[in-house]
């Protein structure tokens, strides 16, 4: 897709819907995570509407290029995007962490087709997403992989192995997306266990790095397109994401990382959301 | 049906063989068959009997280096492209290291991946507690989805590989490091989740899995010709999925059992064995296993019956069994 304005605003449509989803599911699910749902919702977007080759409507289409969230806990964002992309009907978004959902609160690929892993035990998508790519190779295919990890995930030793892993076998199909927000639990990554410099472990660990405004949709394309042009070794995006991105009072507070809104902050939140909406259109 | 089993139990005409090598020679086979069979090895080639593999498909051979959560969470990424992983390193790494691993990437996620557990029990020998798995088949057993098979010799080992391999779905096979007698021949049958008697008998039912089952062999022949009994010997190889009708035949037959393995009593193939009696068909029990130790070095002789696991052991098991199953009937 070329970076026309008009394709960013349509972009910045779909980004503010599936905000939208993003809210309206975790009010009904009464437990969640909302600060990473809301910071990856531009990288989700320009995966599921840009970069990703992929068909709704055949999930399990052999040659689709595979989307792996590791960070399971912020699965409303992918969720609201398989949405919003036509995976399923949006209202069953509202069936988010319910009994007999195939939403599940952390995302089960057995159960939702276009799910591709089950995760929420941190720091093993990485892997898997090493694995799928490693197969692609083997077999001569060209679909990418793609894994969406959160930046605590790097505390994780598996993490590094699966680092290891990619570069040994160069594998430059594979693209990996970090949401450095500098959340988590218990306060501020760099507080709870340092991660800083990542950059330089990245590079030390023979990967190709690329640091991106993780809002910014052009700066989101143009490194994915740069990942995609970079050979004989995996890419990371460091995409520097602020928490609770879109929602004005959840913006920057990690206490939103694990919580979601009541009724009362949802519809503050969604009138916030269509406004940004009505302003969008004017535009378009 | 006829077992066909080897004719003597006389361990110096037995042929002696490691369990691994029919792995090695099964993954071989299985990969003729499958071209998607991949092998996935964590530096451990030439233990884990993976070096024929690497020699015939060295395309399809994934060496990792020492990363045994790397090893399940990679392959399951594998097995999501459509490939067949087998994975192997010592069980106590693998599953040891990996258990969480293969309940979420390998069996929540419903991929087909093979863990291959070498060097599984005591009789790994010199190296000590640390490298001998004792508590694997206990981790393993509650996690749904998965297959436990731990076959008694090298011949099944082999066939076990092939049917593991023709199976879909993640399963876990367990195998030995020593020479152990083989027992079975190429003739004798074999099918997940399919017990076997090996040999009849009335008085008691000697439940046994893995290279134990020779040691039950040879206990049921002294017990038959110095103690008068005569035990029914069933090669339980398939731990989950467990046969439980022919576990429930042969409580019925003979009114007492007897489990052996080499392995934890808590939690063990002789575990389950008696959540299905105590459901379905009380009989006195009694359980030849490691009772709750760790190893230590020494040679695997030594260790078999230092942690009560030998043939010697097994008939005093026998013993006991048949002498409460006689006081219930008074």
């Amino acid at each position: 897709m070329t970076t026309t304005q008009d394709s960013l605003t349509e972009l910045k449509l779909h980004a503010n819907a599936i905000r939208r989803g993003i809210i309206e599911s975790l009010v009904a699910a009464g437990s969640g995570h909302s600060a990473g749902s809301l910071d990856m919702t531009e990288v989700f977007t320009a995966l599921y509407f840009a970069v990703m080759r992929h068909d709704p409507k055949n999930p399990d289409w052999d040659d689709r290029d595979r989307l792996l969230l590791s960070a399971g806990h912020i699965c409303p964002v992918r969720y609201s995007a398989m949405a919003e992309a036509g995976y399923f009907p949006r209202e069953e978004l509202l069936t988010l962490r319910k009994f007999g959902t195939r939403l599940q609160g952390h995302p089960e690929r057995v159960l939702l087709p276009g799910a591709e892993s089950t995760s929420g035990p941190l720091g093993e998508g990485l892997a898997q997403s090493g694995g799928l790519a490693l197969a692609a190779k083997l077999d001569a295919k060209d679909w990418r992989v793609y894994c969406v990890v959160s930046d605590a995930e790097e505390q994780c030793g598996l993490h590094w192995e699966a680092m290891l892993f990619a570069a040994k076998f160069e594998l430059d199909n594979l693209c990996c997306i970090v949401d450095r927000n500098f959340i988590q639990i218990d306060g501020s990554t760099e507080s709870v266990m340092p991660l800083e410099p990542l950059r330089g472990k990245y590079e030390a660990f023979n990967w190709h790095v690329i640091d991106c405004d993780g809002h910014d949709f052009a700066a989101l394309l143009a490194a994915f397109a740069e990942a995609r042009a970079t050979k004989g070794k995996p890419t990371v995006i460091l995409a520097n994401t602020m928490p609770g991105k879109g929602v004005a009072f959840m913006e920057n507070d990690f206490l939103w990382h694990g919580k979601p809104p009541n009724r009362a902050q949802a519809d503050e939140a969604l009138a916030q959301l269509a406004a940004e909406r009505a302003t969008l259109e004017t535009v378009r | 049906m006829s077992m066909q089993l080897a004719e003597y139990l006389d361990p110096a005409t037995l042929t002696q063989i490691p369990t691994r090598d029919g792995f090695g020679q099964g993954l071989v086979e299985a990969a003729r068959r499958d071209p998607n069979v991949v092998a996935v090895c964590a530096d451990l080639v030439e233990s884990t009997r993976m070096q024929p593999f690497r020699d015939a498909f060295p395309e399809r051979f994934i060496e990792i280096g020492v990363q045994e959560q790397l090893l399940v969470s990679m392959s399951a990424g594998l097995a999501m492209a459509g490939k067949v992983p087998f994975v192997a390193s010592y069980a106590m790494f693998c599953p040891g290291r990996a258990w969480e691993q293969i309940r979420t990437n390998m069996c929540l996620n419903e991929t087909n991946v093979k863990v291959a557990g070498a060097h599984a029990g005591v009789s790994v020998g010199p190296d000590g507690a640390t490298h001998q798995a004792i508590e694997d088949i206990a981790i393993m057993r509650p996690i749904p989805r998965l297959t436990i098979v731990v076959p008694c010799d090298s011949i099944q080992t082999k066939k076990a590989t092939l049917a593991v391999a023709a199976m879909h779905g993640p399963v876990y096979l367990r195998f030995a490091r020593e020479k152990s007698p083989v027992i079975t021949t190429e003739a004798t049958p074999f099918e997940i989740g399919k017990a076997q008697i090996y040999r009849e008998g009335a008085d008691v039912a000697i439940i046994a899995c893995g290279i134990v089952v020779y040691d039950a062999l040879v206990a049921a022949e002294r017990l038959a010709r110095e103690d008068g009994l005569e035990c029914l010997v069933l090669n339980n190889h398939t731990i989950k999925p467990m046969d439980s009708a022919a576990v429930i035949a042969a409580a019925r037959t003979c009114g007492a059992v007897v489990t052996v393995e080499e392995h934890q009593v808590q939690g063990g193939m002789g575990s389950r064995v008696a959540e299905i009696l105590v459901a379905e068909h009380p009989v006195p029990m009694e359980f030849v296993g490691v009772d709750d130790r760790f190893g230590q070095s020494g040679t695997p002789a030594e260790l078999l019956v230092h942690y009560g696991m030998s043939a010697d052991h097994i008939r005093a098991a026998a013993l006991r069994a048949a002498g409460r199953k006689a006081a219930s009937a008074h």
